[in-house]
């Protein structure tokens, strides 16, 4: 246990953040261990990103590499704030950086969301992208018209993947549950309402630009809709992406229906209820927006009183993601994340907690596309570096800072760990199931079955097994 | 389908979009050897996943989707292209 052995990392979550987070954290020299609840890694490429997006998917090769370097660990299927404390971690690893994303959905805080119908977008992305904790969930696929509520991607994939239909769902990786239950599904319209005006959408434009590609997909938007007040006209012309994506929605608003299905992007609108039948969606009812120029030149929607009811079977709110609290870590409620200056987790006083960081959403909120989270991860690295060159992480010293004996506490505390090659191990299994049926992969969606083709027990890595050596 | 850097990259080389790019396709990097030689930076055709990163952190709106690369700036799909297959990757 001399003074040159590597310092350790734990990295807790094996989305983009956690990746990025531990390639930074590998080519400074750090030994990193990557948890992950789940014994799949990457995150929300693999339970997030939509299943007719494979391209998007490609980043994993990024990830892969990061993998094969040596001082790298996985250790899928371990609950960090759970079967292991966050605290026992700070007492074993030089650094923790907690990359554990934004798991649950922000809620519209309006009647009947409760009801038989009502469901968060979070968890229908979830389902299709076979989640073990979601494979069991039902969603009001019978109805003929569904809404979405929000503007941004996430809104647009949801509307997409309820109107792709079967054949074009059999080319994708999609669960086979959803396969099944969305080539049977009755929905022919979906209505998208964004709260502000089409100048103010978050949705990006080949997101946009996609929607008008789909087959048998009649994009409607109101021309109406589209007539731009001053303020939002000025924000338009400075800026092309935005300008390409009024371009394209005028581009919408021409067109004549064509196939039998239809994706309804509605601007300006708020539900303030979801309509409800005997327990069921039957509509959900909206407000009419317009948009105003607040204190400071902001626009903000405000409500002109008028309502309307739109009839649904299904709705789907896709407003945002909100972070968990992780035991043992402090919280922000109010925003929903981990309270950090650039990465250093800050305690209830406002001071850095030594050896804690946060990366990705649970540092900076649920924004931005993959790429973003590299940036966000360099930072919270850089913000380790400089601590550690600084002599600010905490010393471990005695048991705490043998590697031997981290592996025996490990071993102790998660035999079921799943390790890289038992990752790989299922990933060729999937890939070969995917191979017989036409398909990229079929995902394995139960825990015990992904347990199965990992291997069952643990697997060693090979510079796990290195690790012991040097440490002995 | 891939994204582009056009003419406004040239004699701006921001970067930001290196730093985003999940899968490290635009070079050269702040680092490489040839950072300082080149006008302008470029995306690997062969590497980019279309994710859109590099569209919103540039300052110059440089950045562009093949399908809707301004008419202008066409010939830019080329020098991307070309200056992978020049340098090699």
């Amino acid at each position: 246990m001399g003074g040159d052995r590597a310092l350790r990392a734990a990295v807790v979550g094996a989305g983009p953040s956690g990746f990025y987070a531990a390639e930074a954290l590998l080519r400074e020299g750090f030994r990193v261990d990557l948890f992950d609840a789940l014994p799949t890694p990457f995150g929300l490429v693999r339970a997030g990103v939509a299943p007719d997006h494979p391209k998007i998917k490609a980043v994993t090769r990024v990830f892969d590499r990061t993998a094969a370097r040596p001082g790298f660990r996985f250790l899928g299927g371990v609950e960090v704030g759970g079967e292991i404390a966050v605290e026992q971690l700070r007492e074993r690893y030089e650094a923790v950086v907690l990359a554990v994303g934004a798991p649950d959905d922000a809620r519209l805080g309006i009647p009947g969301e409760e009801a038989d119908g009502s469901s968060s977008a979070g968890a229908f992305v979830a389902w299709y992208n076979g989640h073990p904790d979601a494979a069991d969930a039902r969603f009001a696929l019978d109805a003929e018209r569904a809404v979405v509520v929000g503007n941004g991607n996430v809104a647009l994939d949801v509307a997409r993947m309820l109107l792709l239909g079967g054949d074009r769902l059999a080319r994708t990786d999609v669960a086979e549950h959803a396969l099944d239950a969305l080539a049977g599904a009755t929905v022919r319209e979906v209505v998208v309402l964004g709260r502000r005006g089409p100048a103010q959408a978050a949705f990006t434009t080949p997101e946009l630009a996609e929607l008008g590609r789909l087959d048998g997909v009649t994009v409607k938007v109101d021309a109406a809709q589209l007539a731009l007040d001053r303020d939002s006209a000025a924000a338009v012309a400075a800026d092309p992406d935005r300008e390409q994506r009024i371009a394209l929605l005028r581009g919408y608003a021409g067109r004549r229906q064509a196939g039998d299905r239809t994706i309804a992007l509605r601007f300006l609108r708020s539900p303030t209820e979801i309509v409800t039948e005997g327990g069921r969606v039957a509509g959900v009812r909206v407000a009419v927006n317009t948009l105003e120029r607040v204190d400071g030149g902001r626009l903000a929607i405000r409500d002109t009183g008028a309502r309307e009811t739109i009839d649904c079977g299904l709705v789907l709110r896709a407003v945002g993601y909100r972070g968990r609290k992780l035991p043992g870590v402090p919280f922000d409620p109010g925003r929903g994340l981990i309270p950090n200056r650039g990465g250093r987790v800050l305690d209830d006083a406002g001071r850095p907690l030594p050896g804690a960081y946060a990366a990705g959403w649970c540092k900076r909120g649920p924004s931005g596309v993959i790429g973003t989270n590299k940036q966000c991860a360099a930072e919270t690295v850089a913000a380790i570096v400089a601590d550690r060159d600084a002599g600010r992480l905490p010393a471990h010293a005695g048991a705490a800072a043998d590697d031997a004996a981290l592996d025996v506490w490990l071993s102790e505390r998660c035999p079921h760990a799943i390790g890289w090659e038992g990752w790989t191990a299922i990933d060729a299994h999937e890939r070969a199931a995917g191979s017989a049926a036409g398909r990229p992969r079929v995902k394995l969606v139960r825990r015990d079955r992904l347990r199965l083709a990992a291997g069952g027990a643990v697997r060693r890595d090979r510079h796990h097994a290195t690790a012991e050596e040097n440490g002995a | 389908m891939t994204y582009v850097i056009a003419e406004p990259c040239i004699g701006t080389k921001d970067a930001s979009c290196t730093e985003v790019c999940p899968v490290d396709c635009i070079k050269p990097l702040r680092d490489d050897p040839d950072y300082d030689a080149v006008q302008q930076l470029h995306i690997d055709p062969e590497e980019c996943i279309d994710c859109d990163s590099c569209v919103a952190v540039c300052p110059v709106r440089a950045t562009w989707s093949d399908d809707r690369l301004p008419a202008r700036w066409a010939h830019y799909a080329a020098i991307n292209r070309e200056f992978f297959e020049r340098r090699g990757r």
